[in-house]
């Protein structure tokens, strides 16, 4: 899916000077506390953590009180989806007025209804709520359904994504990947070329070598990185 | 088209969800009239007639629909005029209405999130004027069945909401000087978000925050006003009052002095009413625990709680008997999982202050429990004592309280546990000889003289007992020994008497006493199983499973004379040692009701 990444990041944490016994253990504490937070220095959500510890030493720092600094590496998994990414998430909630969806287990995702393309008309068909496309009608989005959409904005603090249904192409997966083939060779191939061509240059995955070492250079990679997308 | 006036309209739904739609655009580009009617809309709360309140519903829904539109800057008095309202002051249409437009709220954009969840949080407690108005409890059940419902279903949409509703519910929890009602119904939500489906996610952070706010109002008891007494009687007494009902069989002109009476001049005070009240709430929580099969858990949370905030508090009063009650529902698992982590503080620990803490309050629970087996109480005791052996083995200094006060607290809490359990224990011959093993004469005839340091109370109750039961291997009292208090005493425990510290001590909430009661084990039960001549095993053991503690009967009287002393130093806390022990003597023991089996 769009919008993942992995990287490796060099990074120390610093541990308080009774957690000496269980090292390992307040590590992964600490590493812990990075989960499900937009996080500036990597650029990213961070889903998942694997560190390698380089060495049993650790420096210790002074400060108010005495920390000791362990070195590590660590790669990470992150999340980092850019505007009109095309994601995809679990629908979880359907209203006339929207479509909620949740990407990744974690992200609550909203299509608003001006975002949703007139293909799509909201229904109730057997007590259940369903959004069914007027021109194929077993193209449905439905509850416990994933759907595909691209990505209008993120708001980092809270991990919200406000998505779009207009693009041609996106909707309930089920549907798509049974007959996306037909329904491209159906439409215009000149249609088919341009959004292709957007997409393509929009995203692509990449691995990213991250070097934490000082801030300075944690903010010239950030800016770097800026500039490629 | 001009814009319409609220009062006069007559629209389909479908229209009006357009004009307010229109309306909220309108709003950022400038045009405020409809938008500004709208907010006088939600800001209607009293008297409304029928009319009034479908144009509520209808608008509310009407903004439901329109979410996507509403920006948290251009519409800020239309925001603030919806999160304002309290779903106590309206009927269930509204309610339903405002919760729906909650959940449309905070699932369409991250902004509104917090400010949703804080406004459901408030709707915990009613507005003040709610409890002057006593309404039925029907209006209870209505509001905070749809708060819970809304929050199960924000969580549904958006999944890391619980991480802001932890933050949220622990901060905005009152203050220990709010009312007792307040406080009371806070807290039964937490209970209920600790119960419910996000459990796992926001309930150990709901206990934990349950058990602080315990020990803040159990802090804000003062020690004095527990054994502060004004009257010749000695305080002792009042566990020898034991009855089955509040105040049957009372002589009326001795009704001050009794427990019973202590517990109502105690608890008028505003802390020891609200803390009693949260106390029973939690029992009945833990009740449901353990119905439900779930007290493992919850157990293990408390225990981290207790280690980190009861423990280390400065003599807590009742908290502590959350752990008590929680134990008793589930003596095979959390009964012995207290203990051993007890045990294992006082042994391992680090802190000396904590150890003795601790051994204090095992000492004090292996006493009371009245639902643990004998067996494991003798196997706990066997562990403080094989420390103190190994504490005192190589050592052949003299007597020194400051120094050694965790040895000290550790041969007190010997004694301590002994002076309630050594009938019991040697009623069993395996018990018995454990007890032998466990060499305890050496370890308080050893030159560091803990006979001479420990409370003299509970050293002269001991020796007598030991005498009673005809102990070959437990010390002996000298013929010119005699345990008043000395100098060293006084010193044991330190300035803060962490000496004379027995947290299980009979409870003075009067609510709380009901649930602790069956599974307590009162003094005057002790004293009645000496009391009874030609005590077999049987009645050794009948006399702790009687519910209530038994008075002294009427007929005992003489022979009971000799034994008073001991006997009431045991049942509570000791006053303040600027007493002297032994001091004043009952003129008259009070009788009561005919013991059910003599």
């Amino acid at each position: 899916m769009a919008g993942l990444e992995e990287c490796e990041a060099n990074l120390i944490v610093y541990l308080h000077p009774s957690k000496e016994n269980c090292a390992r253990d307040a590590i992964l504490s600490e590493l812990s506390t990075l989960l499900f937070t937009y996080n500036e220095t990597v650029g990213g959500v961070v889903l998942a953590y694997d560190p390698s510890i380089l060495s049993n030493l650790a420096k210790i720092v002074p400060g108010t009180f005495p920390c000791f600094g362990v070195q590590l590496k660590a790669k990470l998994l992150l999340f980092n989806p850019k505007p009109d990414m095309v994601l995809e998430g679990e629908v979880v909630k359907l209203t006339p007025n929207s479509i909620h969806a949740v990407v990744l287990g974690f992200s609550s995702a909203v299509i608003a209804d001006d975002d949703i393309r007139d293909e799509f008309k909201y229904k109730i068909k057997g007590g259940e709520e369903v959004y069914v496309s007027r021109t194929h009608r077993k193209h449905k989005i439905k509850v416990g359904t994933i759907v595909r959409f691209s990505m209008k904005s993120f708001d980092e603090e809270i991990l919200h994504i406000s998505g779009s249904l207009l693009a041609p192409h996106i909707g309930g997966v089920r549907w798509l990947d049974k007959n996306l083939e037909e329904w491209s060779r159906a439409d215009s191939t000149a249609t088919k070329r341009n959004t292709g061509d957007r997409k393509l240059e929009n995203y692509t995955l990449t691995t990213y070598e991250t070097s934490v070492k000082s801030d300075e250079q944690i903010e010239k990679s950030k800016k770097k990185r800026r500039q490629h997308t | 088209m001009g814009v319409p006036d609220m009062d006069e309209l007559s629209f389909t739904d479908s229209q009006l969800h357009y004009y307010v739609k229109d309306a909220l655009k309108s709003a950022i580009q400038g045009d405020c009239d409809f938008y500004n009617q709208l907010v006088a809309v939600m800001h209607r709360k009293e008297r409304l007639s029928a009319a009034d309140v479908a144009l509520l519903v209808t608008c509310l829904k009407a903004l439901t629909g329109a979410v996507s539109c509403i920006d948290i800057s251009h519409h800020k008095s239309l925001l603030a005029a919806i999160l304002r309202m309290s779903l106590w002051d309206y009927g269930t249409d509204v309610m339903d209405a405002l919760t729906d437009a909650l959940e449309s709220l905070a699932s369409s954009n991250g902004e509104h999130v917090n400010l949703c969840l804080e406004m459901l949080v408030s709707n915990f407690v009613p507005p003040s004027a709610y409890f002057e108005k006593h309404r039925g409890p029907s209006k209870k059940s209505e509001v905070l069945d749809r708060v819970h419902s809304t929050l199960i279903d924000i969580a549904n949409v958006v999944p890391l909401s619980p991480m802001i509703l932890e933050k949220l519910v622990r901060d905005k929890m009152p203050h220990v000087y709010v009312k007792e009602q307040p406080i009371v119904m806070y807290v039964e939500s937490m209970l209920r978000l600790e119960s419910g489906a996000m459990g796992e996610l926001v309930g150990s952070m709901a206990l934990i925050v349950l058990m602080d706010k315990l020990i803040e109002l159990d802090v804000e008891i003062a020690w004095k006003d527990i054994l502060e007494d004004d009257f010749q009687k000695d305080v002792f007494d009042f566990e020898l009052e034991d009855l089955a009902g509040p105040a049957d069989n009372f002589n009326q002109e001795n009704k001050d002095y009794t427990r019973e009476a202590s517990m109502q001049r105690f608890c008028t005070g505003n802390h020891a009413e609200k803390l009693d009240s949260l106390m029973v709430l939690t029992f009945e929580h833990l009740q449901c625990c353990y119905e439900t099969g779930r007290l493992v858990q919850v157990f293990e949370i408390l225990l981290q709680s207790f280690r980190i905030t009861v423990l280390t508090a400065y003599k807590s009063k009742f908290a502590q008997f959350v752990m008590f009650y929680a134990c008793s529902l589930d003596p095979e698992n959390c009964g012995k999982l207290f203990a051993d982590a007890l045990a294992d503080i006082f042994v391992n620990g680090v802190h000396p202050e904590w150890r003795m803490s601790a051994v204090a309050y095992l000492a004090s629970y292996l006493a009371r429990a009245k639902f643990l087996p004998i067996p494991l109480i003798a196997t706990m005791l066997e562990r403080v004592v094989d420390w103190c052996s190994k504490y005192c083995k190589n050592r052949g200094s003299d007597i020194n309280p400051k120094a050694h006060k965790v040895f000290y607290a550790g041969c007190q809490a010997t004694m301590y546990v002994l002076c309630f359990r050594m009938k019991q224990m040697l009623a069993l011959p395996r018990l018995k000889s454990q007890l032998k093993l466990m060499q305890i004469d050496d370890i308080l005839g050893h030159p560091l003289k803990p006979l001479q340091v420990c409370l003299p109370s509970i050293v002269d109750e001991f020796l007598r007992q030991v005498k009673e039961n005809r102990v070959c291997f437990l010390p002996e009292r000298l013929a010119d020994q005699d345990f008043l208090e000395s100098e060293h005493s006084t010193v044991f425990g330190g300035i803060e008497k962490q000496g004379m510290f027995f947290p299980f001590d009979p409870i003075l909430l009067a609510n709380c006493d009901r649930y602790i009661r069956p599974n307590y084990v009162y003094w005057s039960m002790v004293r009645s199983s000496y009391d009874e001549e030609g005590t077999s095993d049987e009645d050794v053991a009948d006399a702790y499973d009687r519910e209530d503690g038994m008075s002294i009967p009427d007929e005992e009287e003489s022979d009971a004379d000799e034994f008073i002393p001991g006997f009431e130093k045991m049942s509570i806390t000791p006053r303040d040692s600027s007493h002297r022990f032994g001091g004043r003597m009952p003129s008259k023991i009070r009788p009561s009701m005919s013991p059910e089996s003599l």
